[in-house]
């Protein structure tokens, strides 16, 4: 059994018209068991600017906090924001530092840049960068994920509907994998506000 | 000079609470050769005087104008082969940057991180201070910057300064000078008045130096003819 499949994770992020939706399952296992029902995957860095982080749960949570670190002491530096496609450039080198002993995780990454356009990424485990125009997804459900995305996805899609897509596609891919699942976490962000709203799936 | 005992070791203060090697570092900036910077409101010009110890040395392969990044340009006064040095860490820097973040590096981080050595080579052992002071121009998002940097490492943005030999003299003509709604090439006919000011001998195009940075974000040493055609406009 491969080791990005110990805890179990489904992650998701869309783009819409001049906003992103972002989006994970809840559960923690290890392996069959659950042993959590409201595992926190996606993080916010800034108000524009959230990574999900799908794969081992412990690198999951450090490499989560290894970014924020970088991040603030930027903002401190700086004296502004991250863009997010100068965070993801900043993800993948660090992933890529640790090149033959990697953390175990496939961030997606999710940001309004300049003008507002919305910004997607997902890469691998060691930094390789994949740019999406319209979805990007990752963990265990990651096929699923892609059937279903490709199936309901639509282009320029206001915020209302986009939350709606999202949300079932990503409970109708959890619900296809054993180690996925109990529940959803969804992020909708336009320039003015987040919306952030918990899923009731099957909770199993 | 009660001051003198102690400015053997660079790590030790004065009495007075100097540390006397950087204010000896000073006066090697301040018998350099003169070089200034002003920013316009769209642009920043940097030149410096290009005396030769004599007429065999082939002064087109003297170039104390340096590229640090495509947006940012550099002079200096005082001692060339530290310049050098610093050139080319700085230019290292802005590299790391750019492989890290793949953004180019905005020009107030490149002049903090420039300081920052500086300021390293002032607290270790076995060193000595950077016989140079630089002037840093630039135009990033934030628009175009004038940056002087010390032997000490502090570092201050400038409208306009001038360093080197003749530095009271041309800070007043500056100061005179100076208008905050200045264009670009206004202010390289003040930076040749302003050289011209405390030359000894005649300006041309072969004895003095500009570098140029406007809206469109290139840095860019002028020719010897793009220099005669502004002295030309000057007489």
């Amino acid at each position: 059994m491969s080791i990005f499949e110990y805890n179990g994770s489904a992650v998701v992020a869309m783009v819409g018209k001049n906003c992103f939706a972002i989006a994970s399952d809840r559960r923690l296992g290890v392996q069959l068991q659950t042993i959590a029902t409201d595992f926190q995957r996606i993080s916010k860095i800034h108000d524009h600017l959230f990574i999900g982080l799908s794969g081992l749960a412990t690198d999951v949570q450090t490499l989560y906090q290894r970014l924020v670190f970088r991040h603030k002491l930027y903002q401190l530096r700086e004296e502004r924001d991250m863009k997010p496609e100068t965070f993801a450039s900043l993800v993948s080198a660090i992933l890529y530092e640790k090149r033959f002993g990697p953390y175990l995780c496939q961030p997606v990454i999710a940001g309004l840049g300049d003008d507002n356009k919305p910004f997607i990424c997902t890469m691998d485990s060691i930094g390789a960068k994949e740019l999406a125009k319209d979805f990007v997804v990752s963990g265990t459900a990651s096929e699923s994920l892609y059937g279903a995305c490709e199936a309901m996805f639509k282009p320029d899609m206001e915020a209302e509907e986009l939350f709606e897509t999202i949300s079932q596609a990503l409970l109708s891919s959890v619900d296809r994998d054993c180690l996925s699942g109990w529940g959803g976490h969804v992020y909708v962000v336009t320039p003015d506000e987040i919306k952030e709203k918990i899923l009731k799936g099957r909770m199993d | 000079m009660g001051d003198s005992q102690y400015s053997f070791s660079l790590t030790t203060f004065s009495p007075s609470g100097k540390l006397v090697q950087i204010e000896h570092a000073l006066t090697a900036v301040g018998s350099g050769q003169t070089s200034l910077g002003i920013k316009a409101s769209n642009g920043v010009v940097i030149a410096t005087e290009k005396k030769l110890p004599s007429i065999l040395v082939d002064e087109a392969s003297v170039q104390k104008i340096q590229h640090l990044t495509p947006n940012i340009g550099t002079v200096y006064s005082g001692m060339g082969p530290d310049f050098r040095v610093l050139v080319r860490k700085s230019r290292k820097q802005a590299e790391q940057y750019l492989r890290l973040y793949k953004e180019p590096i905005p020009v107030t981080q490149l002049v903090r991180e420039t300081a920052t050595v500086m300021q390293e080579f002032t607290q270790s052992g076995g060193v000595r201070p950077f016989g140079v002071s630089l002037l840093v121009a630039g135009y990033d998002d934030k628009g175009p910057q004038l940056y002087q940097v010390d032997p000490s490492g502090s570092y201050f943005s400038w409208k306009a300064s001038a360093m080197g030999k003749n530095v009271s003299n041309a800070k007043t003509f500056l100061e005179k000078r100076y208008t905050e709604d200045m264009e670009l090439d206004d202010a390289i006919h003040t930076a040749i008045l302003t050289l011209k000011e405390g030359f000894e001998g005649e300006i041309s195009s072969k004895n003095i130096e500009i570098g140029k940075i406007g809206a469109d974000k290139v840095f860019r040493v002028l020719t010897p003819a793009e220099i005669d055609d502004y002295l030309a406009e000057v007489e």
